[in-house]
């Protein structure tokens, strides 16, 4: 199969809300990444546009609105979407334009501005609910996620005292990135003592909602080795999407992520994940979702994460570190942008320029996922150098 | 390349920024209303639910009993088969106490949404209700429930005939 590259990257502060409009804030990242990259933008020659519900911003078609600040006017453009997914899916789309032979470089570019829907960004999600079956309960975002917390901690055992160990983790984590919207040196009993807002979930073991954008430059073979000094290989994309009946499967296990995973290590030529991936960004969105998502990606056995995580071995300077960009509970959950921002995040891992976040011991290979639409999409990208 | 960049762009703005006219904004309240057709297999389901009564449809390929019922069945993805009433009781799979309302405003009684598997149904057929007549504290994961109707000249054909479900022990 061709291979694809990433030669640069960027992103924004991540913030609660934002001065700049959403396609000021797609071109500030989209400079950076060019600029990274040492490409203009007539170098480029398609853009791929990522980004969650149109509702969030009160804007049609959000990919044509857009378009000026990714670059994609005048060229071959689209947006994708697939909910929280949409962040690491958007380099695969981008990779499939590359791996065809018809393109040779293409922008990448993930936004998201959440502040704009008023009272608050969570009515945007009303709608994913069953108009006929389930809205008339008046449910909302938190139940689905509460429901499947109670489920994973009751099956395994595993306590909401565990779980906190995350988010502590990943908000300290945060206080490394320039860009973090939430970093902060928290202790569990903080994240037990806050708001209880939907049994298990309590306030701080939810990311917040932020404006922010991120963007990746991506390119052929040839085109890489010609123009970067350290391109980061894509060495595994998958995919993968369950049942939208999702009362009608166990909340428990991803079986989607499995599926997803198992496709990317396939195509990476990995057997034995839990030794040849050496930095996870696993999507974060809840800290149960870290554990949740690295057993469906195979890193640890069900139910295992949560010792993992107490033990210490996804700290940074841990055997497995995982999200130490500070993952979407510190540096912020601007949707599509969070995902691509843990592609960034590989990125600079990889060629050695994470500063103060830099997992030691020369990392090669990393893996980013994310996680959305009605809780059954799995994205995974394996990046390496 | 990240440890030279001293300026990251994105400018935060703060709840004063609004409040004192610092920064310019343009408010819109969309008004789209919508009304769903429920579609054939839906219709049936709420027709049953306004006679007080649950019902699935049955696939005899994959030999399972879906709920809510369904036209085709997703897995084999041929038409499913036969019309099957189901029980109106079932087990709770999992369940949350949620305190706000969606636009995070505290709620004065908790709400208790569950993923309830009903009886009848294939293993692993849940639908999403609430819970009552039960104190948050005691509700817990395998109890045994049952529906609580609301009185037949009051239902209307929804999700919503059913008021809760309250505990129930098997006779
Ligand atoms: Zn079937």
């Amino acid at each position: 199969m061709a291979k694809v590259a990433v030669v640069g990257a960027g992103m924004t502060r991540f913030v609660r809300r934002a001065q700049e409009t959403g396609r000021e804030l797609s071109w500030q990242a989209a400079k950076m990444a060019l600029d990274a990259a040492g490409l203009r933008l007539k170098d480029v020659d398609a853009v791929v546009i990522g980004s969650a519900p149109d509702a969030f911003d009160g804007v049609h078609m959000k990919g044509e609105y857009l378009a000026d600040g990714s670059g994609g006017w005048c060229k071959p453009t689209l947006r994708c979407y697939v909910g929280g997914g949409t962040g690491v899916f958007a380099p695969i789309q981008a990779w499939y334009h590359i791996a065809s032979g018809r393109f040779d470089t293409v922008l990448v570019v993930c936004e998201e501005k959440m502040s704009s829907c008023h009272p608050h960004p969570q009515g945007a999600f009303l709608t994913i609910f069953d108009h006929t079956t389930e809205r008339a309960l008046g449910p909302n975002l938190l139940w689905i996620f509460a429901l499947e917390m109670n489920r994973y901690m009751t099956v395994h055992g595993i306590t909401k005292r565990e779980i906190a160990e995350v988010a502590v983790k990943n908000k300290r984590n945060a206080l490394d990135h320039p860009c973090a919207q939430l970093g902060a040196n928290l202790t569990v009993d903080d994240v037990l003592a806050s708001e209880e807002l939907a049994w298990p979930v309590n306030r701080l073991d939810v990311s917040p909602a932020s404006d922010g954008a991120a963007a990746v430059v991506m390119c052929s073979e040839h085109v890489a080795k010609r123009t970067s000094p350290q391109p980061v290989w894509l060495e595994g994309v998958g995919w993968h999407l369950d049942t939208a009946y999702w009362t009608n499967r166990d909340l428990y296990y991803p079986q989607y992520l499995e599926y997803a995973a198992r496709m990317a290590y396939d195509m990476a030529g990995i057997k034995e994940p839990r030794k040849e991936i050496h930095i996870v960004e696993p999507y974060d969105p809840f800290d149960y979702k870290e554990l949740h998502h690295l057993e469906g990606l195979l890193l640890c056995k069900r139910g295992e994460a949560a010792r993992l995580t107490v033990d210490g071995v996804t700290q940074r300077d841990g055997d497995l570190p995982v999200c130490p960009s500070g993952g979407l509970l510190g540096v912020g959950n601007p949707i599509a942008a969070a995902g691509l921002m843990k592609v960034c995040e590989l990125f600079w891992q990889l060629r050695g320029e994470a500063g103060k976040r830099q997992v030691p011991g020369m990392p090669r290979r990393g893996l980013a996922q994310a996680w959305g639409d009605l809780m059954q999409v799995g994205t995974v990208v394996i990046m390496g150098i | 390349m990240t440890v030279n960049i001293k300026q990251w762009p994105g400018t935060a703005l703060a709840t004063r920024d609004l409040e004192q006219g610092h920064v310019l904004t343009v408010k819109y309240k969309p008004r789209a209303e919508y009304a769903w057709d429920a579609g054939v297999a839906i219709a049936r389901y709420l027709e049953e639910l306004k006679a007080g009564r649950l019902i699935a449809r049955s696939c005899k390929q994959c030999d399972r009993i879906l709920i809510p019922p369904r036209m085709f069945c997703e897995e084999c993805f041929r038409p499913t088969d036969s019309w099957v009433y189901v029980e109106d009781t079932g087990t709770v799979n999992t369940f949350s106490i949620c305190h706000v309302r969606w636009d995070v405003v505290r709620l004065d009684q908790p709400q208790l949404p569950a993923v309830i598997h009903v009886d009848g149904a294939s293993p692993g057929m849940g639908i999403l209700h609430l819970l009552g007549e039960v104190a948050p504290e005691e509700v817990y994961i395998g109890m045994k429930v049952k529906a609580v109707w609301e009185e037949a000249s009051r239902r209307q054909g929804s999700i919503t005939d059913i008021r809760h479900w309250k505990p129930w022990k098997e006779e």
